[in-house]
């Protein structure tokens, strides 16, 4: 999957598949589908619903491409259909996400407080001794590359469902801020705190993972 | 500024989304603190792996079903 191919811009694309031109559909369907069903997850409770919802949403497309009035890009378009359909299928599942409103665990600090200097010490705040963030080496091996790209997949999947949404828009499928915040109907300053509560989280999965597996030759044994 | 301040302001820096002087604050601190230049390095790093997440994809089934589904608009 790597490698994925440049789609051609917005007119051309959407010019094509309104002259039925199969392959343009297929491809605008596999390079999106994945953070489709990524996305689609935050909203629903199984993989199969999310599955259901892209699917939903990629009929609705292929019904609705003459009336695209080419406001906002395909993708967003695209985007926002799922964003609904997934959303009216996890109310039906009484699993609604509503981003109104920030959650009380979701604010606060997001690294250990445990990791900097006592208020009243010397240098208050600042990174207590043994606990600074120790610099990394990100693999270029594209095996040991693939075992960090596990560990974030995991990492994704184990978020809560509004940090997860909101890193998948941003960072997976690179959307930016606003975009986020006017798809999702969501405040910049909500968009921030979940987005960077989200990166803190992945982030220390990584710093777990690469502190634990650098030396190991051959293996992710523990150290 | 101290490092449990600038490590919540990572991603509003990142997005350029501060006023000047939280900015500047921010450049001062980052210029005498590696702790944080790591921190930031790793943040960064971080949004960059996520961003080689590779695709999950549909089943064939479902995509088959839905290439046919758009054959068929034209068919007619
Ligand atoms: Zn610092």
């Amino acid at each position: 999957m790597a490698g994925a191919r440049e789609l051609p811009p917005d007119e051309v694309l959407v010019q094509r598949l309104r002259d039925g031109d199969e392959e343009t559909f297929a491809l605008v369907l596999d390079t999106w589908s994945g953070s489709m069903l990524r996305l689609a997850m935050s909203f629903v409770s199984t993989r199969d619903s999310a599955q259901e919802a892209v699917q939903d949403t990629w009929l609705a497309v292929i019904k609705g491409i003459g009336d695209f009035e080419g406001r906002s890009s395909l993708k967003t378009w695209v985007y926002r259909i799922l964003v609904n359909t997934a959303k009216a299928r996890g109310t039906k599942e009484s699993r609604t996400v509503p981003f109104t409103s920030l959650l009380p665990e979701e604010e606060g600090p997001t690294v250990d407080a445990d990791r900097f200097r006592a208020p009243g010490e010397p240098y208050a705040g600042h990174w207590a001794v043994g606990q600074k963030p120790q610099p990394w080496h990100i693999p270029e091996d594209h095996v040991l590359r693939g075992e960090v790209r596990e560990v974030i997949a995991e990492a994704i999947d184990e978020l809560p469902p509004r940090l997860r949404t909101v890193i998948t828009l941003r960072d997976v499928a690179g959307y930016g801020s606003e975009e986020v915040c006017d798809l999702l109907e969501i405040s910049p300053g909500n968009q921030r705190v979940l987005l960077h509560r989200a990166r803190a989280l992945l982030r220390r999965k990584l710093e777990k993972y690469l502190s634990g597996a650098h030396d190991v030759a051959g293996g992710r044994g523990r150290a | 500024m101290n490092c449990g301040e600038f490590v919540e302001l990572v991603t509003a820096f990142l997005d350029g989304a501060m006023d000047e002087p939280t900015e500047l604050r921010c450049l001062t601190h980052l210029a005498e603190c590696d702790g944080c230049e790591t921190y930031l390095d790793q943040f960064r790093q971080t949004v960059a792996v996520l961003g080689e997440q590779p695709a999950q994809s549909l089943p064939t089934e479902a995509r088959d079903q839905l290439r046919g589904a758009f054959r068929a608009l034209w068919r007619d």
